[in-house]
């Protein structure tokens, strides 16, 4: 029986509360549709082929921290760290792919690295940051709100420290390797007349990944269960400590993509590269239905979080709504859509 | 009985869904004594307690108390008017100190908002010592021992003039010396002529310091009498006094060879000592006992929940040690724990996700975890078991729990268990559902697992175990078979080592 001729054979009563089930339950998409629409009537250039864009690259370069910190939501946690590490990832990344010739080089005698070396160290160190947030999670038995809060102090401490090695005595770092912005920023395909860049390719790519280690491997089934009912899973045989320290270690990973991609695509590392990223990411998990209850979250969530958040971003600009206002309005987004969002999981008692 | 009735209860009738839980049961307190409320676990004690404090709300009957007609909302206005309840779990602000626990609710104020400390401590203290209690005021909760938390609550109900005071197994977890004063203090408030309604399994304690006795049984009144009226063999007549019907299917397992050897296995952290028992193939064993008698510690040891401190465990003669649930599930154990909700389901996840958790390595493929093979499983489960569900994409939570207990039985016989242990199979399940759990418990017999089951229902464990190990205690103290079991040898042994 298709949809439709569900829908024909209830009584009003129970087309009502049909109705009102498929509202709340494609909240999301219907919000999003709307906000589209009206800022296309009041500002036409928003649906032209820069905007989109600009919208979609925006949007995958978000989408790696985000993934990471779902699997934190995930198990009823959160990650305040995300945004140092792809800030100290960020920097260590652009010091080490600066061009030969650059005066302000940080390491004069560096040569070119090759850029999978570079990416390599770039994954490994967010890695050991995050797999530090989840033995201490694990092993101490604490909330991961008190680990990231402590580790994401220290990690700034390691950036600043890095930032006056060399030669570089704590100026932003920029000057790239034309290979490391041409791998990130170049563009083979474009939308309309406007290039897309290389890095959403690979913002799917990692997607593609997070989808199959959520929803293909034991990991990932283990780590839903471990975020629904820890005491269950340790009783179902599940290793709750290795999950949750596993789940933290890929969200270092993540970060610490997001810190290779972010360092090519600004160009310019400073200490505020990275600063508050986690925050948005939050948000947008939050908004794409993560659910802080734990156990509850979908990959097509997140990426519509993340596209949704920043649409209204761009979209207030596009409004030339004052900037300071623009802060008020993104909080009141958030709220609400959470507020929305969060009446799918509530029992009706 | 010509003085004045503090209590009366009369005709009190109260249904649940499927049960009627309590059938016309009247109930009587005088001033000044201890009136015991004694049965099985089921039989209703606890239903008409609650319908006192306005828990729940009666279907029908009268409450008097001092000869006016009373119907409480809920126990705050029960304490109000001077009832008082002193769970066998203990309520409390852990982390707060006496004192703020005692006048929790209903602080005293100084100038009408600002909480007055003094007053509280001094009034605490007045109260504390009035009796005989030593413990400072001050003293945060967590740092106290269950049976001085337990003289706090009761403190607490002296606190508000309380008349009638109900203790709910008050003495389940305290030393000897904390009994008698627990009984002293006892003592001391019947004769400032309050009610003690006195819930306990503990016989010698109930025939000590009881005045009268009233029995229950599957929720109707079976009998009050004076105390020093009755014996023990004859309390213990009327508590379990009920004949065996067809409740049971037919049992057609036979045990074969030892399975699995337990030798003088002692607990660390919980209170387990020195217990050894066999479990054949195709045996169907029960464990009896008490609440506290250590059973559902047994076999949380025995799959490697909590920390063992003594005792070997032998899998065909072999040794293995079961550190870890995982372990335990290698070893082809499965475990169905006894707090469903707390470490059974997971509650926000389908039944899909909560039927294949225990068990994911072997949907393992090329292309990841099969959906496929999942699907194929959790759909057996749900015929063998007959789970009543709309799908398998069905939030667990959202089913009974007759439902959800299947599923997770489901879970386990998934991962193709040889010993299967089930604590409680059959808690919180309507009678129907009660007996095709039964009934799949005796084919599993039947097709060679060995099985353990734990359960307070004393005629569960007679109609359904092939042998009935009985606890007490922490320790073993005597083994049944089922010809020769009954609930009065049963009862005996539990009560041994109290």
């Amino acid at each position: 029986m298709s949809f439709i001729e569900k829908y024909k054979a209830k009584d009003k009563a129970e087309r009502a509360v049909a109705r009102k089930e498929f509202l709340i339950n494609n909240s999301l998409y219907i919000f999003l549709a709307a906000a589209v629409v009206i800022i296309q009537l009041i500002s036409p250039h928003f649906l032209s082929a820069p905007s989109i864009v600009n919208i979609i690259s925006l949007s995958a370069a978000n989408l790696p921290i985000a993934l990471g910190i779902a699997g934190a939501i995930i198990l009823t946690g959160t990650d305040l760290s995300a945004g140092r590490i792809v800030g100290l990832v960020a920097c260590i990344s652009a010091s080490l792919l600066q061009a030969t010739g650059y005066p302000n080089k940080m390491f004069p005698a560096l040569g070119t690295l090759p850029l999978p070396v570079v990416f390599l160290i770039a994954i490994t160190i967010g890695g050991i940051v995050g797999l530090i947030n989840g033995f201490c999670t694990a092993r101490f038995n604490l909330h991961p709100f008190i680990v990231t809060l402590s580790t994401q102090l220290i990690v700034y401490g390691a950036l600043l420290i890095y930032l006056m090695s060399g030669s570089n005595n704590g100026q932003s770092i920029s000057g790239l390797d034309s290979s490391y912005t041409s791998f990130i920023n170049g563009s083979f395909l474009s939308f309309g007349k406007t290039p897309i860049p290389n890095y959403v390719w690979y913002a799917l790519v990692i997607t593609a990944i997070m989808w199959f280690i959520w929803n293909k491997t034991a990991f990932g089934k283990n780590m839903f269960a471990v975020g629904s009912n820890p005491e269950a899973a340790n009783v179902s045989g599940v290793n709750v400590k290795r999950i949750i320290t596993l789940v933290f270690m890929l969200a270092g990973i993540m970060y610490g993509i997001t810190g290779f991609i972010e360092a090519a695509r600004i160009g310019s590392n400073s200490a505020a590269t990275g600063l508050n990223y986690e925050l948005d990411a939050i948000a947008a998990c939050v908004i794409g239905g993560v659910s802080f209850v734990g156990g509850i979250g979908k990959i097509r969530g997140v990426i519509l979080g993340v596209v949704l958040l920043r649409l209204i971003f761009v979209g207030l600009t596009f409004l030339s709504i004052d900037a300071n206002m623009q802060y008020i309005i993104k909080g009141l987004i958030i709220l609400v859509a959470c507020a929305i969002d969060m009446r799918k999981y509530l029992v009706r008692r | 009985m010509s003085e004045k009735l503090l209590l009366e209860m009369v005709d009190i009738c109260k249904s649940f869904p499927g049960v009627k839980a309590l059938d016309k049961v009247s109930f009587k307190l005088r001033r000044g004594t201890v009136h015991a409320l004694m049965g099985e676990n089921g039989a209703g004690k606890s239903t008409l307690m609650k319908c006192l404090f306005g828990i729940y709300s009666k279907d029908s009957g009268r409450i008097l108390l001092n000869g006016e007609e009373v119907s409480f909302k809920n126990p705050k206005d029960a304490l109000v008017h001077g009832v008082a309840m002193v769970h066998q779990e203990l309520n409390q602000a852990l982390k707060r100190n006496v004192s703020d626990n005692v006048w929790l609710g209903r602080y005293p104020k100084d100038l009408g908002f600002v909480v007055s400390e003094r007053q509280m401590h001094r009034e605490t203290k007045k109260l504390l010592s009035e009796l005989g209690i030593s413990t400072d005021p001050k003293t945060v909760m967590s740092r106290m021992s269950v049976a001085e938390r337990q003289m706090v609550e009761i403190a607490k109900a002296v606190s508000y003039n309380a008349e009638i005071i109900v203790l709910d197994e008050p003495t389940s977890s305290l030393t000897e010396q904390e009994v008698e004063h627990l009984f002293k203090i006892i003592d001391m408030l019947k004769a400032r002529g309050c009610g003690i309604i006195y819930i306990s399994h503990k016989m010698e304690e109930i025939l000590r310091i009881s005045d009268d006795i009233t029995v229950m049984r599957d929720g109707t009144h079976i009998v009050t009498k004076p105390a020093d009226q009755l014996t023990m063999d004859g309390i213990i007549k009327y508590m379990v006094g009920r004949e065996l019907t067809s409740r049971f299917p037919e049992r057609e397992n036979t045990p074969a060879e030892v399975v699995l050897s337990v030798k003088e296995l002692s607990s660390r952290h919980n209170h387990v000592k020195e217990v050894s028992f066999e479990l054949r193939r195709g045996e169907i064993l029960g464990f009896a006992g008490l609440a506290g008698a250590g059973r559902t510690e047994l076999i949380e040891n025995i799959f490697g929940i909590s920390e063992r401190s003594g005792g070997e465990i032998y899998l065909h003669g072999k040794r293995i040690r079961n550190k870890n649930p995982r372990e335990a599930i290698r070893n082809g154990f499965a475990l169905l724990t006894e707090e469903r909700r707390a470490t059974g389901i997971f509650g926000i996840l389908n039944i899909c996700e909560n039927t294949t958790v225990a068990g994911l390595k072997k949907y393992k493929g090329l292309l990841g975890i099969s959906d496929k093979e999942r699907k194929r499983d959790t759909r057996w489960a749900i015929d063998a078991m007959k789970i009543k569900t709309p799908s398998m994409k069905t939030q667990i939570r959202t089913l009974s729990g007759g439902n959800q207990q299947k599923v997770i039985l489901g879970r386990w016989l998934l991962t193709e268990p040889e010993i299967l242990m089930l604590d409680e199979p059959t808690r919180g399940i309507d009678v129907g559902a009660k007996y095709e759990i039964y009934q799949l418990i005796c084919d599993l017999a039947k097709r060679g697992k060995s099985i353990i089951v734990l359960s307070s229902e004393l005629p569960e464990l007679l109609g359904l175990c092939d042998r009935i190990c009985v606890m007490s205690g922490g320790r073993l103290t005597g083994e049944l078979d089922s010809t020769e079991a009954t609930q009065e040898k049963i009862m005996t042994l539990a009560a041994k080592n109290l």
